[in-house]
């Protein structure tokens, strides 16, 4: 009775405001209702989301994990840029992570996160995600969040049609922006039409382990592959990726590759290479790239330098490869929960065209050909042509699909989502975004089962949305119901970096598994004190190694001293609690690199070179229990040529 | 007794062969850190103390010493080792009771049942009383008259922690098998002769 008069007054409330609200402001408000609104996005306090939303955090290189409907943010997983909460590129377990043949790179820009799949289903396994810049794949596992792996790309530069998942995920794909000089030498740019090459990699994953391979790559004429998807169902055997620049062009790209009327879907038969590739065809060449691993069971990564990669030409895998004229640059690649149809995104065009797969298979059968570039056969653009969207607004970039036959088109220049239908690619509806939406996002949008309840736009601009943040804005998402014939705005939420491509899968795939300790008996790290009467310190020359452990709400050693300038100090700090949500923190005073934030179970090692002689604090950081505050402790270092002999003190 | 009577007394007694499996006793710790879902728990069986959860005993053992409380240390209880003998005895005795079949004896197992289940009441009272009093005088936390000492059955806060002690199933087996031998004492009881 008392809940009920609660709920009430709550809805009083919030009815009252939205009257005020309606009363106050004009349009670009949620559509609906705001009472409406709010109550479809309320997940009362202590409940929990329907879906977890993974989403690209752009040019911050790491991954951000929302729910919804809230849009509350859970986390921030760390992927490619280092991150200093969390210790990652700080710790010596996690620095090679970030290590590439470039030697170690703090920071990436982080585009598409693609969900590991099960027959065409995302299976809440894996999460991969691009490093645009420095090219590289990551694998994140959804057991407990972090990122496992990391390869390098050789042979690619601007990594942006990546990485896209097969149906079930034998491969990661991934191909670059821009094509370069393969193998990478000293040319005049001006070479560009000549020798600059664009390779699309197909990474082997395995099954059980999730390792990744680089198991080849193809090398294509010097156009710039933009966007990727696989095919599904009949479609599943074919990659298909859309293209710009077919003027190979290498300056002022803005215009010079903007001048043919069509550039191009690649339509690319991955099974058939696979066959060609398991007869020996293709070349191996000398390559350098980092293979970089995390460990479950050492918490601790290692970073391998490869050093070749087997690829292949069109010429070496006939009838495997062919071009799909497509109006003017396009960016988005998408292909329907059918399989059947694949979307390109004319961003300059004026039209969605909409490719037809079985209408392609018989262009190839048929020879429905319109000439070749570099020994791959183009196909005619009508003889493909399952249809095109009329008048859908301005600038299509991404398209995903519910799974009532509809899809859904991001409209970057007018600032929309297009709603269509796969019947007769006619409009059906059309609702702003504010502003310039990029990528969308329905969960499970982009497989063969698209959980159809919400759309998610990613915007670019916020302007006038959110209290302003000096020059540099937040940047959004914007939540819609697509449950019925009209969409309906319920919700704008921020987000860090910006917001590229997203996952979203209901959260009972991914919740149940989640870890909520490590097993210190699986504990292999090499520095690892499995109990507190181990705690000890030991020198190696200037080396000093600290054997810590944890618990609430002490460490052991707490008092140590022989520790002279010089000395390269390393805090091995094994976490000894086997118990749910109580990380324990490490910071020294001095150090120069991070905090260790280390879970139950795990070891950490921080290093430590002290400058000066004198005693110095260290604490935990993470506020652990009631006694907290008294989990600290002294070092003493004296100086350089002193005789203090290592001692350390083991609880009292 | 008849045969069907002397088969249900045997059921009775191997009713006990329960307590190999089942806890008898269960106490959870539920707290703001530890709500439901989450709580910690303490499993009683004639032969072992356990946690509820993988790592329970552990991480309740790592809170108890704010208060100074002693670690419990399942091979510290000495019960633990020979408990299972005289349940064992006690599934001894009734199977005999029903072999024999003599009526009288049921009352007579009965009796050493209850009185072995008293005994072990008791026995748990006072290792409760001693976790609960018996504290370092080093211990961060230290509350002037403050005892730690879980209900023997029920349930009591104590200081952020609300302690559930309750029956669990191998207790349930106990009750289950003496009110079968009860049962089979009432029915077998002699005709009354309403026309002699």
């Amino acid at each position: 009775m008392k809940r009920l008069t609660l709920w009430s007054l709550l809805g009083l409330a919030i009815v009252a405001s939205a009257v005020f609200v309606s009363c106050s402001k004009g349009g670009g408000k949620a559509s609906v209702g705001a009472a409406d609104a709010a109550s479809a996005v309320y997940v009362a306090p202590g409940e929990k989301d329907e879906f977890y939303n993974f989403v690209s955090g752009g040019f911050s290189g790491q991954l951000a994990v929302y729910g919804l409907p809230s849009g509350r943010l859970f986390r921030v997983i760390p992927v490619f840029s280092v991150d200093p909460e969390k210790s990652w590129g700080f710790s010596e377990e996690t620095k090679p992570m970030l290590m590439t043949s470039h030697g170690f790179i703090p920071w990436d820009d982080a585009h598409h996160p693609d969900m590991s799949q099960t027959d065409g289903v995302p299976d809440g396994k894996y999460v991969f995600i691009n490093g645009n810049n420095t090219p590289r794949i990551a694998r994140i596992d959804l057991k407990d969040f972090r990122t496992k792996e990391i390869i390098e790309l050789p042979n690619s530069a601007g990594n942006h049609s990546s990485p896209f998942s097969t149906q079930n995920s034998e491969y990661v794909i991934a191909g670059t922006r821009f094509s370069v000089p393969i193998p990478n030498e000293d040319v005049s740019i001006d070479t560009y039409k000549e020798k600059f090459k664009g390779a699309l990699s197909f990474i082997k994953m395995d099954k059980n382990s999730g390792a990744f391979n680089l198991a080849w790559q193809i090398l294509m004429p010097g156009f710039d592959y933009d966007l990727a998807r696989c095919g599904k169902g009949p479609s599943g055997d074919w990659m298909f990726y859309t293209c710009y620049n077919s003027e190979k062009a290498n300056t002022m790209k803005e215009i010079n590759a903007s001048q043919n009327d069509k550039d191009f879907i690649v339509a690319v038969n991955w099974k058939k290479i696979e066959a060609f590739v398991a007869q020996g065809k293709g070349q191996i060449i000398t390559s350098r790239y980092a293979h970089n691993v995390y460990n479950d069971e050492t918490h601790s990564a290692t970073s391998t330098i490869k050093t070749s990669v087997r690829v292949v030409t069109p010429a070496d895998v006939p009838g495997c490869i062919y071009y799909i004229p497509t109006p003017k640059s396009p960016h988005g690649c998408d292909v329907d929960p059918s399989g059947e149809y694949i979307v390109g995104g004319g961003k300059l065009a004026t039209v969605i065209p909409v490719m037809s797969f079985s209408k392609m298979i018989k262009a190839i059968e048929s020879k429905a050909f319109d000439g070749e570039i570099d020994g791959i056969s183009v196909l005619k653009y009508d003889a493909c042509l399952a249809g095109e969207v009329k008048n859908p607004g301005l600038g299509p970039l991404h398209t995903e699909f519910d799974d009532k036959g509809n899809a859904y088109t991001s409209m970057f220049v007018s600032s929309e989502i297009t709603k269509w239908s796969l019947k007769d690619f006619k409009v059906i509806d059309k609702v702003p975004t504010y502003y310039s939406i990029g990528h969308l996002c329905i969960p499970g949008g982009n497989s063969k089962k698209p959980w159809g309840k919400y759309v998610i736009a990613y915007n670019k601009i916020t302007k006038d949305r959110y209290l302003p943040t000096g020059p540099e804005l937040t940047q959004s998402a914007q939540l819609y119901d697509i449950s019925g014939e009209k969409m309906k705005l319920l919700l704008d939420f921020p987000t860090i970096g910006e917001p590229h491509y997203a996952q979203a899968v209901p959260a009972d795939l991914i919740a149940p598994n989640s870890t909520k300790i490590y097993k210190i008996e699986n504990n292999k790290h090499p520095y690892v004190t499995r109990k507190e009467a181990d705690a000890r310190v030991e020198r190696k020359g200037n080396e000093v190694h600290i054997y810590m452990t944890s618990i609430r709400s002490h460490f052991a050693p707490d008092n140590i001293e022989g520790v002279k300038v010089g000395d390269k100090v390393y805090w091995h700090v094994t976490n000894l609690e086997q118990d749910w949500d109580v990380p324990h923190g490490f910071a020294v005073l001095g150090n120069n690199n991070a905090e260790l934030l280390i879970m139950p179970g795990e070891t950490s090692t921080a290093t430590w070179e002290p400058k000066y002689a004198g005693v110095y604090a260290f604490y935990c950081t993470d506020f652990c229990s009631a006694l907290h505050q008294e989990m600290q402790g002294y070092v003493r270092v004296s100086g350089a040529g002193s005789s203090t002999p290592i001692t350390w003190n083991n609880k009292k | 007794m008849t045969p069907l009577h002397r088969a249900l007394m045997a059921v009775a007694a191997l009713c006990l062969v329960g307590l190999f499996f089942l806890p008898m006793w269960e106490i959870t710790l539920e707290a703001p850190q530890y709500p439901e879902g989450n709580e910690l728990g303490i499993l009683i069986s004639i032969d072992k103390v356990e946690g509820a959860h993988e790592n329970d005993l552990q991480n309740l053992n790592g809170l108890n010493h704010y208060i100074g409380m002693k670690k419990i240390e399942p091979d510290s209880i000495p019960e633990l080792q020979w408990m299972k003998y005289i349940v064992g005895v006690l599934i001894g005795l009734g199977l005999l009771v029903a072999g024999i079949g003599k009526r009288s004896l049921i009352l007579v197992w009965l009796g050493l049942l209850t009185a072995a289940g008293a005994l072990g009441l008791y026995d748990f009272y006072m290792w409760e009383y001693d976790y609960g009093h018996d504290l370092d005088p080093h211990a961060a936390i230290k509350i002037p008259g403050m005892a730690y000492q879980p209900p023997l059955i029920g349930v009591q806060q104590l200081l952020n922690f609300k302690a559930h002690s309750w029956p669990a199933s191998g207790f349930y087996m106990i009750l289950v098998g003496a009110a079968l031998a009860a049962l089979t004492w009432w029915i077998s009881r002699p005709k009354t002769k309403a026309n002699a």
